[in-house]
């Protein structure tokens, strides 16, 4: 499938209709998500035939894109059941059925629950601003110990050498893919412009 | 909830020990129909909890002649790898519970979703 193709295909899918805060719930534009699983799959081959966890996977963007470039199975991980919900419409009205959902919370993953078991592990995390500082950190640490293969994460270009250590300390090689113009809508009250961009890093995690 | 994705599942519920493999109590069963990879099933099969996931298709009553034992030379045995691919990815529970086996937590399934969050007092 072509890029282009897989873009068009992923703007029919449903976003959340009540965003929440405390989640930092915010879609990942199809754009983005399209860019982020093409690269994935032509660069890496880390798609294809692949079992795919999907971690704060929301209404299931990256999932379904997934699925459409060939993945095994993917398996979307999140908190909230309203989130959970969109997405098991998204998949039927998609009508893919090599997805699997999981409510659980990721930041109290205990570092043997997954073992390695998944060959890749995608996600937009919440990028822990505000108020749940903190929060990609916990997600990338439960998607090092989900993959057996690799990460793919997006993070803020801001934080960059931050993320840097923590991925020495984790003994994982972190390659930056892509830098990012994210354009954040304001979704939630407090953002009083229409829109922020924000820079983000696509990263890319793997064994030392 | 797919079978390959029970398979993988424990309950961390404070305390315990062997939370695996989850004991499946199912309301309501579906199976859906996915294509066939040969590749991936194969790929799968050394990374599953082999007797884990007979006894789940046993309990839902999927089991058909799965062996207790996985075959040698699996790989090249197409018809084997179709049972496996259908209780891997095609049979779904959709209504139900997944029970801790040492202290008997149970976590429900709803419209396909387990939900595997613990309260405050129980992490």
């Amino acid at each position: 499938m072509k890029l282009k193709e897989l873009e068009s295909r992923l703007q029919q899918v449903d976003t959340f209709e009540e965003p929440k805060i405390l989640l930092e719930q915010y879609p990942t534009s199809p754009h983005i998500a399209a860019c982020m699983l093409y690269t994935i799959q032509s660069t890496f081959d880390d798609i294809e035939g692949k079992l795919v966890a999907d971690l704060g996977c929301g209404c299931g963007v990256l999932s379904i894109g997934a699925v459409m470039l060939n993945a095994g199975l993917c398996v979307g991980f999140d908190i909230d059941n309203d989130a959970l919900d969109i997405f098991r419409r998204n998949a039927e009205e998609f009508e893919i059925s090599n997805v699997d959902l999981v409510q659980c919370d990721l930041c109290s993953l205990e570092a043997d629950a997954y073992a390695k078991k998944f060959d890749t592990v995608i996600m937009n995390p919440p990028f822990g601003t505000k108020h749940n500082q903190g929060m990609d950190m916990k997600f990338l640490w439960a998607g090092i110990t989900m993959a057996k293969t690799a990460v793919y994460s997006l993070h803020k270009t801001a934080t960059r050498a931050h993320i840097q250590k923590k991925a020495n300390d984790w003994g994982m090689k972190m390659e930056v893919i892509a830098e990012l113009r994210y354009d954040l809508p304001a979704s939630y009250k407090f953002h009083k412009k229409k829109s922020v961009d924000i820079q983000v890093d696509f990263i890319r995690f793997s064994k030392a | 909830m797919k079978l390959l994705t029970h398979n993988m599942l424990t309950s961390h519920v404070k305390g315990v020990t062997k939370g695996y493999p989850l004991l499946i109590k199912a309301t309501e069963v579906k199976v859906n129909e996915v294509d066939f990879n040969a590749q991936f099933v194969s790929r799968m099969i050394p990374k599953l909890e082999w007797s884990a996931l007979v006894q789940a298709a046993e309990e839902l009553g999927h089991r058909q002649d799965l062996p207790a034992e996985l075959v040698p030379e699996y790989e090249n045995n197409e018809e084997f790898l179709k049972k496996v691919h259908r209780v891997l990815l095609e049979v779904e529970v959709i209504e139900g519970s997944l029970q801790c086996p040492e202290s008997g937590r149970e976590f429900p399934i709803s419209r396909g979703i387990p939900n595997m969050l613990l309260s405050e007092d129980e992490v």
